[in-house]
């Protein structure tokens, strides 16, 4: 990619103004920088995301063969498998407690807590986030919340069992199962930390995208990595604290006798007390949050492949402008669709036809940035690089899943797949391994930046080819077994003998679930080997334009060892060419956001 | 064709597996000019782009695979007077995403080939065209507006519940773990109720003062008249429930504190159901699988698994604890006399009142 450019004239290297002296505490633990926030998040993360992926393995496990006694569960459940045959409501509990921590732990804090705190202001030109102080309590809140909703697993009764949604009353009368007890009581407590912890961070960064970026770093020249984190915690900010009141109503219902979400209830012989409240109420609160929580989870995803593409496709993305505007208009709609999660939930059928079409016009912006990924794509001069191989395949599922929204998100047609497989198939391709394929394809690409080394290429290639079959073979039958009227969170299958010819494709799924699974273990190996032993990262491994390739490798707080660069340029100045067809820096087919504008050269219009 | 699915992925899987000795071979000869950067080089290029063009092949093959295998798994012919509209609906929606599906899985695999990086080639500098941001606006606008209209009216007509053409009123009640029916004999109209009115005999909760519930009974199967309107009302006494009726393309959760409706009209009896072609033919499949299973049972000294026989069930859909996965409730759909027929032997509340006085 010819040689890269030099980056800044010579300073003083002695200056130390950001230099303190750091001790193991507050360069590893309480550290302010955000670039050890980010990698804080990002390792927490990951073994989140390690036990969220273990459970989703048992449960596989348990649906192609339901009520066998299997060693597994035995050395891993304990008393809830006696005899090695899992206990129904664990199983409930590895559904719920999967959900809980992919969707919040994984997908919210891993992906765009590290990547948010790692680029925001590597890419926008700034020393540090707004408050430093608030990143590290955010980073610890998390960890806390993290850890109480480990030690639910624990408690006596077992941990939170009502699914992800917990729904009144079931989450809410520890007589309806022993899940909704101290189990559930964790689960809110951890929940509430972990809001408090997201708003901290969501804050900060928008905050920092506002009034921290550096000389020339106009909105419109912000790379998209940086508009869909920035859209991102307005989204989160907007919608966390209606979670929040949720959650605090039903630990008032749950605790203090009141009465928001129960009424005319008859359980285990005895009638309550409650009356006047609605479970439907705490539908429309939860899925509030809920709906945008899926934007949460992708807008950040899409962003690093946006980014990912471009650099690996050595050319600008298609439609800069429409790409903003396609995340303005998602995150402003992603705030008024909830209701397709309720089609059938009893609320006025009038509402469903209203969410019904601000369900189907958010699939436009949707295919507005699907068609301009392939479009960038177009004539490019693609590096197979493993980020853009996730990128790629980020794409792809992100079709295949968002194209059944279209069926799910049509009140009539949601009628008979609500609550199948044919849902679970959606949006885990959809918003669970299209974000998990991002936050690969921000890893395998920020990973020298992260720690100055590369990671291996050729395991990734293996990583990735594994994870994409292996994805599309769990997910892609799912759809059918959905189509067949198999209700999800179905401990077995076998009391519905109607079922009994879906088995032997449930047993598919699982080989591939577990296949998938252990093929993560080539990441694993290759990214803790990679980050003591691994190759040493050139400045500019990708020949890439943003800010954050210009630092050096001196891992400083302050992140640049000298003035910041000042920005002449959007951050997509691949294989720019003057009239005469010479790239607009010879020899090099890209042109870094901190090179002036070269002479001849025309600054076009984005 | 779960056999071709295992010989398709093991071919793939295969391949990973040529790979990763190709990497191992390469390890042991590393190219010293390119290779030792860990980024991808021309030869990795080309490579990952012919994967990404087989990966691409692929998945066409995968989704028609699933298509023709899993063609059995779809459900049979709506057994309800909305629900061929419904199928219809369906089957115009799947047809409209296949299309977009193909053609995009098909670009996206065939650019990441085609395209591939190599020295020298320049890629073209192409940032934006505003035409084609209009089209690829407006087609999935119009497409998207006709899909919206038709959902739209049908939806209001699936969920008109009104009574204006004389439907049976049935009240079905759920409760952890099972589903009770309630029908409203012959005033056609439901007696009030209440959890607080739960007691002894009156699991339903009917109030004992209300005229309207002397003539309702409650029943364990859910049995209605064919070609007749319904109008459910749905009741629970203790935690969210959905009552999901597959077959008849219907379902409404079941929320406590409050009456939820569904109004349809199935228009197949539970006979004719059971003798179409699909439902002979997928019945004697399953008895097929459970006969097998039943071998090795017996062989283990369990005992055999019962023959299938089909009927239209109903079943809970909304997690609603531990015994969630065995919430069901038989329905049957017979003539009008067989249905009343069956009518009569059932007890009214009235009775139930009066034997548990004696």
């Amino acid at each position: 990619m010819g040689q890269p450019i030099a980056l800044t004239a010579d300073h003083p290297h002695d200056e130390e103004q950001h230099h303190h002296k750091d001790t193991f505490i507050t360069k590893y633990i309480f550290s302010q920088d955000h670039k050890m926030i980010g990698k804080q998040y990002l390792i927490t993360g990951l073994i989140m995301g390690a036990i969220g992926v273990a459970m989703s393995v048992l449960m596989r496990m348990q649906l192609a063969n339901p009520g066998e006694p299997n060693i597994v569960f035995q050395a891993l459940l304990g008393k809830w498998a006696p005899d090695g045959v899992m206990d129904p409501n664990m199983y409930l509990a590895l559904v719920t407690i999967h959900g809980t921590i992919m969707v919040f732990f994984v997908l919210t804090a891993g992906l765009s807590g590290t990547f948010s705190n790692f680029l925001i202001p590597l890419q926008i030109g700034a020393r540090d986030m707004a408050s430093g102080f608030l990143n590290m309590v955010s980073y610890w809140l998390f960890f806390i919340s993290a850890a109480i909703m480990i030690g639910s697993l624990f408690v006596e009764l077992g941990p939170a069992a009502a699914g992800w949604t917990i729904y009144p009353p079931l989450s809410a009368l520890p007589q309806a199962m022993g899940g909704s007890g101290l189990g559930m009581t964790l689960w809110l407590v951890s929940m509430a930390i972990f809001i408090a912890s997201s708003l901290l961070g969501s804050l900060n960064y928008i905050v920092t995208v506002i009034n921290l970026r550096t000389k020339g770093m106009s909105m419109t020249r912000l790379p998209l990595t940086i508009w869909a984190f920035f859209v991102t915690a307005i989204i989160g900010v907007v919608s966390f604290p209606v979670l929040f009141a949720a959650a605090l109503l039903l630990i008032m219902d749950r605790s203090f006798g009141t009465s928001f979400f129960l009424s005319d209830i008859y359980i285990k012989g005895e009638v309550l007390a409650h009356q006047g409240g609605s479970p439907v109420l705490f539908e429309h609160l939860f899925w509030f949050l809920g709906h945008p929580e899926v934007y949460i989870v992708l807008l950040p995803a899409l962003g690093i492949t946006s980014e990912v593409i471009a650099t690996n496709s050595r050319k600008p993305i298609f439609g800069y402008r429409a790409m903003i505007a396609s995340i303005l208009a998602i995150a402003f709609l992603s705030t008024i669709v909830w209701g397709h999660h309720m089609f059938v939930s009893g609320m006025n059928p009038f509402l469903g036809s209203v969410f019904t079409f601000t369900t189907l016009l958010i699939a436009i912006p949707s295919a507005v940035k699907a068609f301009n990924y392939i479009t960038t794509l177009w004539k490019g001069n693609l590096q197979m690089n493993p980020g853009m191989l996730f990128s790629i395949g980020l794409v792809s599922t992100f079709i295949t899943g968002g194209l059944t929204g279209i069926i799910l998100g049509d009140s009539t047609l949601d009628i008979n797949v609500h609550d199948t497989y044919f849902v679970v198939a959606h949006f885990h391709l959809v918003m669970g391994i299209s974000a998990l394929y991002g936050l690969f394809a921000g890893v395998y690409h920020w990973f020298p930046k992260m720690f100055n080394r590369m990671m291996n290429k050729n395991l990734g290639y293996v990583h990735f080819w594994l994870t994409a079959i292996g994805a599309y073979g769990v997910f892609f039958p799912m759809h059918f077994v959905g189509m067949a009227g198999l209700p999800r969170r179905y401990y077995t299958n076998t009391n519905f003998p109607y079922f009994d010819d879906l088995a032997d494709t449930n047993k598919l799924i699982t080989y591939f679930a577990i296949a998938t699974a252990f093929a993560q273990l080539f990441f694993v190996y290759n990214f803790v080997k990679s980050i003591f032993y691994g190759k040493k990262a050139p400045a500019n491994p990708w020949s890439s334009n943003t800010l954050e390739w210009t630092t050096g490798d001196k891992h400083i707080h302050g992140n640049w060892d000298g003035p910041i660069p000042t920005v002449h340029r959007w951050p997509y100045d691949y294989s720019k060419v003057n009239e005469d067809g010479e790239y607009v820096i010879a020899g090099q087919d890209y042109a870094p956001q901190h090179i002036p504008l070269q002479e001849g050269e025309e600054e076009m219009d984005h | 064709m779960t056999a071709f699915l295992i010989i398709f992925i093991a071919a793939l899987f295969a391949i990973s597996v040529w790979q990763i000795s190709k990497i191992v071979s390469l390890g042991k000869a590393p190219d010293p000019d390119t290779d030792t950067m860990e980024v991808a080089n021309d030869d990795d290029n080309k490579r990952q782009g012919q994967y990404m063009l087989i990966f691409g092949i692929g998945l066409y093959v995968l989704m028609i695979a699933c298509f023709v295998g899993y063609n059995d798994y779809f459900l049979p012919d709506a057994a309800s007077k909305h629900g061929g509209e419904y199928d219809d609906l369906l089957l115009l929606t799947t047809i409209v995403i296949m299309i977009v599906q193909v053609l995009t899985q098909g670009l996206l695999h065939w650019f990441s080939y085609k395209y591939h990086g190599k020295k020298g080639q320049k890629a073209l500098f192409y940032a934006d065209n505003d035409r084609l941001e209009f089209i690829w606006t407006a087609v999935p606008v119009v497409v998207l507006a006709g899909l919206i209209l038709w959902g739209l009216f049908s939806w209001n007509d699936l969920m008109d519940t009104n009574t204006d053409d004389d439907p049976l009123i049935v009240e079905v009640y759920a409760y952890q773990f099972a589903w009770r029916v309630r029908y409203s004999g012959s005033d056609n109209t439901l007696g009030d109720a209440n959890v607080r009115f739960i007691e002894g005999q009156n699991t339903l909760g009917i109030d004992p003062t209300d005229k309207d519930g002397m003539d309702d009974m409650v029943g364990t199967e859910l049995h209605l008249p064919v070609n007749r309107p319904v109008l459910f009302k749905f009741r629970s006494q203790d935690v969210l429930h959905s009552a999901y009726m597959p077959h008849f393309r219907a379902q409404m959760n079941v929320v406590p504190g409050m009456v939820t409706q569904f109004k349809f009209t199935p228009t197949v009896t539970s006979e004719d159901y059971k003798s179409t072609e699909f439902m002979t033919e997928k019945v004697r499949k399953i008895n097929e699988i459970r006969r097998q299973k039943s071998k090795e049972l017996v062989a283990t000294g369990d005992v055999a698994l019962d023959p299938y026989e089909f009927e239209y069930y109903l079943l809970c859909n909304k997690i609603c604890g531990a015994s969630h996965y065995n919430m069901q409730l038989k329905i049957v759909v017979e003539s009008e006399e067989d249905y009343n027929k069956w009518l009569q032997t059932q007890t009214t509340f009235e009775k139930t009142l009066a034997n548990a006085e004696n």
